[in-house]
């Protein structure tokens, strides 16, 4: 070693005025539940079912989604429409009883990939956290988007940048 | 009964005692908020924010991390020497703020009964001296607590760091005496009055003028006495192997933590007395001031040092990396005590030449 750099001293002042000039220096930090980051528009965030227009839900129950779930987390019941209720759900058959177990949803977006019926999505939010293992599986109530005729803000931010759907066969 | 009562010095007493505790609590307040600063000027250094979430800005953080300690379950295991294990932390706190006793926070000021009152605790006059002999009593804070943990790793670790101490304080007397040919006297308020004469308000006849490489040691000695990077290594082995206070927990930890604070708070405060002028502030003639304006100037300009120096302290630690034992050995003994002895018969040199 020279004997400059035996003395150590000058080395460490170098270091230092390193150290220092990091003080002036922009902050890359984000303060976070003030501030959030932009996600991209393909984030796999939480699902969402989705309705149409006129509020009616898009899930038939085909069972699709479930069979392409690789971690198995989506379960579901079948049940008939009745005359009544024809403003509530699009087709003849819908999802009385629709549910996915968080804890083992991996957010592949393998559901959104295989719903023929634009009815389930992957939205921008994603999993609170929470204290008992049974409140993780969320059921349709959970996942419904909030109808567009009661609630047209909340459902346009729902939607998020899923602003034009896919248009539906009837 | 009635005599004795009569004899004593009662408002001497009570001044002393409403001294000591404001000395006390302002030296608890200012290293629990170190704690803070260190936290908040590594961030600065790294990029980063600091803690700023409990309370504003961050401010209750040190209260936070106090009742955290407290919280914590006191373990005390069964086979160590239970009353060396818990009389430990207490000496390094006790050493830490014995100290402070002898520091001079500031000019006299005059109490509405026209009883005048001296800013220091006690004026002995081997201030010093005083200071150097409890530093030394630190290193029992360290042994014992290493002792009484029965573990070996405990005890290589407190060996080190008793090592390491008692070497470097050799060097720190050693650059003392160099000073103490220029003062003449080893009471910290002496020095600090002949460092008020100078010209442009007492600037110039600060001790670093004339000490500059007297300084330099005393500073790195200091660095080295108060376990702080580059000297570290009783810090560092706590997460490699072990160290003095592996056995440790909640608030006996917390107090060994805390002392280390207290003890560079500490160091500042007798540097900044030494060789930066104490309380003296720098442009101004305190003689043209009311004696309690300049009292609390002086103690305010002296703060203002002493958080320049808890800085230096702060910002040395986030730069460098920490020695190795041997390298630090290396450098206690066969550079700075060299050095030290060279410093003082230069000094010497110096002061019998230009007395001719």
């Amino acid at each position: 070693m020279t004997i400059w750099e035996k003395m150590y001293i000058p080395a460490i002042a170098k270091g230092m005025g390193i150290t220092f000039s990091h003080i002036f220096k922009k902050n890359p930090t984000i303060q976070f539940p003030e501030k959030t980051r932009p996600f991209s528009p393909v984030f796999r965030g939480l699902h969402i079912l989705n309705r149409d227009e006129e509020g009616r839900e898009n899930c038939t129950a085909c069972g699709l989604c479930a069979v392409a779930c690789p971690a198995e987390a989506i379960t579901m019941e079948a049940a008939e429409r009745l005359p009544g209720e024809e403003h509530l759900y699009r087709e003849e058959k819908y999802a009385a009883k629709y549910e996915i177990n968080m804890l083992r949803c991996i957010f592949c977006g393998f559901c959104e990939d295989a719903c023929p019926k634009d009815a389930i999505y992957l939205s921008e939010s994603f999993m609170p956290s929470d204290y008992l293992r049974s409140q993780f599986i969320y059921k349709k109530e959970d996942l419904l988007i909030p109808d567009p005729k009661e609630d047209p803000e909340a459902y346009k931010k729902a939607l998020g940048n899923r602003a034009s759907q896919k248009k539906q066969k009837d | 009964m009635n005599g004795i009562l009569l004899n004593i010095d009662w408002p001497f007493l009570i001044e002393k005692l409403v001294l000591i505790a404001i000395v006390v609590s302002i030296s608890l307040v200012v290293a629990m908020y170190t704690t803070f600063a260190e936290r908040k000027v590594a961030g600065l250094l790294q990029d980063r924010p600091g803690p700023n979430r409990a309370g504003p800005f961050g401010i209750l953080q040190p209260l936070a991390d106090g009742m955290k300690l407290f919280f914590k379950e006191e373990i005390i295991p069964n086979f160590s020497s239970k009353a060396l294990f818990v009389l430990g932390p207490g000496l390094a706190m006790l050493t830490a703020i014995m100290t402070s006793a002898v520091i001079p926070w500031g000019d006299k000021i005059i109490l509405p009964g026209g009883r005048e009152m001296q800013l220091q605790i006690a004026d002995v006059n081997i201030g010093i001296l005083y200071v150097f002999a409890v530093v030394s009593l630190g290193v029992y804070g360290i042994m014992v607590g290493a002792w009484a943990s029965n573990n070996k790793y405990s005890l290589m670790g407190g060996l080190r760091a008793a090592s390491q101490i008692i070497s470097y304080e050799l060097a720190l007397g050693l650059s003392l005496i160099a000073l103490l040919m220029f003062t003449g006297t080893l009471s910290l308020k002496e020095m600090v009055v002949q460092q008020q004469q100078g010209g442009w308000g007492g600037l110039l006849s600060w001790n670093i003028l004339k000490q500059p490489l007297g300084f330099f040691i005393f500073l790195v000695c200091a660095f080295a006495e108060c376990n702080r990077t580059p000297f570290d290594l009783p810090e560092a082995e706590n997460e490699l192997i072990g160290g003095y206070h592996t056995e440790y927990s909640s608030m006996k930890l917390g107090f060994y933590l805390f002392s280390e604070y207290v003890n560079m708070f500490i160091s500042s405060a007798v540097m900044v007395t030494l060789f930066f002028g104490g309380y003296d502030i720098p442009f101004l003639n305190e003689a043209n001031l009311a004696v309690n304006t300049a009292a609390i100037l002086g103690v305010v300009a002296f703060f203002i040092k002493i958080a320049c120096f808890l800085f230096l302290f702060i910002w040395v630690r986030w730069t460098i990396p920490r020695f190795r034992y041997d390298q630090l050995m290396h450098l206690g003994w066969r550079i700075m005590i060299p050095l030290a002895l060279f410093n003082m018969m230069a000094t010497g040199a110096a002061i019998l030449f230009f007395n001719k």
